[in-house]
């Protein structure tokens, strides 16, 4: 899993770090398929990636996504986002599944199963869980408390509790009891590492 | 085409949308087209623009220089914060669409059906990349989704329609479209004119829409 939304919250420098892995057969769960050179794309152009798992890859400048799509060389699972966000949360909280109404009587309902609950249709959802979460902070401690900045948290929250391993970045790690526990997002028991990148934002 | 149709511009068609949205709604725009909607709102007027990826009472873009880029919209745009607004997660922010916690959501379209179905994703083409983003969760979610479109396709076909041909965002979501021709209501008897632009005629825009339209 790696969190972001366009280009905010993205941690770009873990993807770097896992571009340099010689890791091959990757399985990505996303919202967007990168943009550019940077980031998602630059791991995308490794040809290392072999599915992607996420709900809007058509972005301005996404070549590298669309290259490899035309292709045939990679494997697209195109989830609506409510569905992407709430299957992680289903597995990170421990759950089987849970019905929704998004999707129903569509192409990416074929096939699963639904069901009549009170007058409504919905289609059964199963959960979304991944080895490694990379997420991208704005503070942390060494417990793995986690602030974000802005609309930068976006998926953070969610993946760092559907993955075994999550591993966030932070431009700033900041000393145990110096984050207000009123305003933490993602608490420590959630988080394995945490990685301080580049200068103060 | 030789019908003399008298369309408005998107700009004119963003304002006619943004008078439709009463003070106090929550409110979530599109991409694309919707997003202008934003420019028109009624000053003063306490509308909440929500966005999905995570921003309640979200305010115009920034002026250039000053953007901040943890700050976007759902078209990745620079936006900025209202007093009052809120961040919060993914999750959270779709909870409040898929929770029917929105009053108000307009959304682009390639066409919608008589019964409110709604084509917006995927045209279904050859080696065309499907992107479905929160769309369909939107469409089903919302208290009212409306949607904004042009009333023809550039090869002068009618989107609204008897039956969707592209594959579908949601069943029977749509309460109302605004095209450039006019505003049609979506009811059991299927698309009702609310009011049509220009002093144009129901005949003449019947002549160019692919599906029976009537009058209150």
């Amino acid at each position: 899993m790696i969190g972001g939304f366009g280009g905010a919250g993205v941690p770009n420098e873990l993807i770097d770090a896992l571009v340099n892995q010689p890791v091959k057969d990757l399985v990505i769960i996303t919202n967007n398929a990168g943009s550019g050179e940077t980031g998602i794309a630059a791991l995308l152009k490794t040809r290392r990636v072999r599915k992607i798992i996420c709900s809007y890859p058509r972005m301005p400048d996404s070549h590298h996504f669309e290259t490899l799509y035309r292709a045939g060389q990679i494997e697209l699972e195109l989830v609506p986002q409510g569905n992407l966000g709430e299957r992680m949360r289903a597995y990170g909280a421990g759950l089987g599944g849970y019905y929704a109404q998004t999707s129903y009587g569509t192409l990416l309902a074929e096939g699963k199963e639904t069901r009549q609950i009170d007058g409504k249709w919905y289609v059964f959802e199963t959960p979304l869980g991944a080895d490694f979460a990379l997420i991208g902070g704005y503070k942390a401690d060494r417990l793995g408390n986690v602030i974000y900045r802005k609309a930068a948290r976006n998926f953070g929250p969610v993946m760092a509790m559907a993955a075994k391993t999550t591993i966030v970045q932070v431009p700033e790690i900041v000393p145990v009891g110096a984050l207000d526990p009123e305003t933490i997002v993602t608490p420590g028991i959630f988080v394995k590492y945490v990685v301080q990148v580049g200068k103060e934002m | 085409m030789s019908v003399p149709l008298r369309p408005i511009s998107r700009q004119e068609l963003a304002k006619k949308i943004a008078h439709r949205i009463p003070e106090g709604s929550y409110v979530n725009l599109g991409i694309g087209m919707p997003t202008q909607i934003g420019n028109y709102l009624p000053e003063n007027a306490e509308i909440m623009l929500h966005s999905e990826n995570g921003i309640l009472g979200m305010g115009p873009a920034p002026p250039e220089g000053k953007e901040d880029w943890d700050l976007i919209n759902a078209g990745k745009q620079a936006v900025t914060l209202l007093p009052g607004g809120a961040f919060f997660s993914q999750t959270d922010s779709f909870a409040m669409m898929r929770g029917g916690h929105l009053d108000i959501c307009v959304l682009g379209g390639f066409q919608v059906s008589q019964t409110g179905d709604l084509a917006s994703w995927h045209t279904g083409e050859h080696g065309a990349i499907p992107a479905v983003g929160g769309a369909m969760d939107l469409a089903v979610g919302a208290k009212k989704t409306f949607v904004m479109m042009e009333h023809l396709t550039k090869n002068g076909t009618s989107k609204l329609v008897e039956q969707c041909s592209y594959p579908l965002t949601g069943l029977a979501c749509v309460a109302m479209v605004f095209t450039d021709l006019g505003i049609f209501e979506i009811t059991p008897a299927g698309f009702m004119v609310i009011e049509l632009f220009n002093d144009m005629s129901i005949d003449e825009v019947q002549a160019v829409t692919a599906a029976p339209l009537s009058l209150l």
